[in-house]
């Protein structure tokens, strides 16, 4: 199957001259292991919803947050390669994600879906 | 930012970077706060709904008498947000075949995205009639509304990726995609990935949690 497809990608110094710096990309291997693990998180995020104690526990909601957060992660780390790519790229994704979690989080609260226990 | 022509056409920046992955990165951040905008009314409009159908609990029709069922079809999501897993790798495998010039497994695996992103959407046809079958419309109450707009929408975006996917394997079949033509893939690829992960939120926040 397909080995490591290094990804060239040309940059420029100070000097204008443009030189090609390689940026190493994930192998079949990766990618592989990469959808197994995504599977696996699906799985386990159907599984624990079928569980009626676990439903009706606190951890519920948490639990299925983080894993869904980790499966986000992943596949922007990883097939959108992010985890290689220009910080550039990462600040252009990651800032106005930061933004709309923040307007989600700020909406739920001012409509009264979330509180805060004191 | 100035655009300096490059050999194979590449167009990049004085950052060094080629301005259409900037372009393509600057829009997957502009649609993070449209996808936010969705999820937020969707979560806001959450267990407000007067009448049913709801997602997760059965109703009566006080009027009719009639009971309806939670309307959520799990195992049938799931198979879905399966399928669109699997494109995301088949996505990759695609990108992958280009840059080494393998037009054989590079026309096999865009074939593969385009059918796993049609099959997908296959499901949201079945998912969208069996609810007007069931009952709920946009306009039957806030649920519907919401998880219509915001589904819908996903569902608009993933048909955009299937005709781009499209695109590129009728090119590939036209004149074959070589190892220049791989900036183009990748491009295609990370708007594929973005329609991914906005599903995995979705997923969660609208079908699992309750």
């Amino acid at each position: 199957m397909a080995a490591d497809h290094s990804h060239s990608q040309t940059t420029y110094d100070t000097h204008g001259d443009a030189h090609a710096a390689e940026h190493k990309h994930p192998t079949w291997k990766t990618y592989k292991w990469v959808a197994l693990i995504l599977f696996v998180i699906t799985v386990a995020e159907v599984w624990i919803y079928y569980i009626p104690s676990f439903v009706a526990s606190r951890a519920f909601v948490p639990v299925l947050l983080i894993l869904s957060a980790a499966k986000f992660a992943i596949v922007v780390a990883f097939y959108m390669h992010l985890k290689y790519d220009a910080k550039l790229f990462r600040a252009l994704f990651v800032f106005p994600l930061l933004i709309g979690v923040l307007v989600i989080v700020s909406l739920l609260f001012l409509f009264g879906q979330i509180s805060v226990r004191v | 930012m100035t655009a300096i022509p490059h050999e194979h056409g590449h167009h990049y920046t004085t950052t060094g970077l080629d301005h259409r992955k900037i372009a393509i990165w600057a829009f997957i951040g502009s649609e993070c706060l449209f996808f936010g905008s969705l999820i937020s009314t969707y979560l806001i409009y959450k267990g407000r709904s007067v009448v049913g159908p709801f997602p997760h609990e059965a109703w009566t029709n006080p009027a009719t008498g009639q009971t309806f069922p939670p309307i959520l079809d799990i195992p049938v999501t799931s198979a879905s947000t399966f399928v669109l897993l699997m494109s995301s790798l088949f996505m990759v495998l695609a990108h992958g075949a280009v840059v080494r010039g393998d037009r054989k497994y590079s026309k096999a695996w865009l074939a593969a995205t385009a059918l796993a992103g049609a099959t997908f959407l296959g499901f949201q046809a079945f998912e969208f009639t069996s609810f007007v079958h069931e009952g709920l419309t946009p306009r039957t109450n806030l649920f519907g509304s919401s998880f219509f707009i915001l589904t819908g929408f996903h569902g608009a975006h993933v048909t955009a990726g299937v005709i781009w996917l499209i695109t590129l394997l009728f090119i590939d079949f036209k004149r074959g995609l070589r190892p220049a033509d791989a900036i183009n893939v990748d491009l295609c690829a990370l708007y594929w990935h973005f329609v991914d992960v906005v599903w995995i939120a979705i997923f969660t926040l609208i079908y699992l949690i309750q």
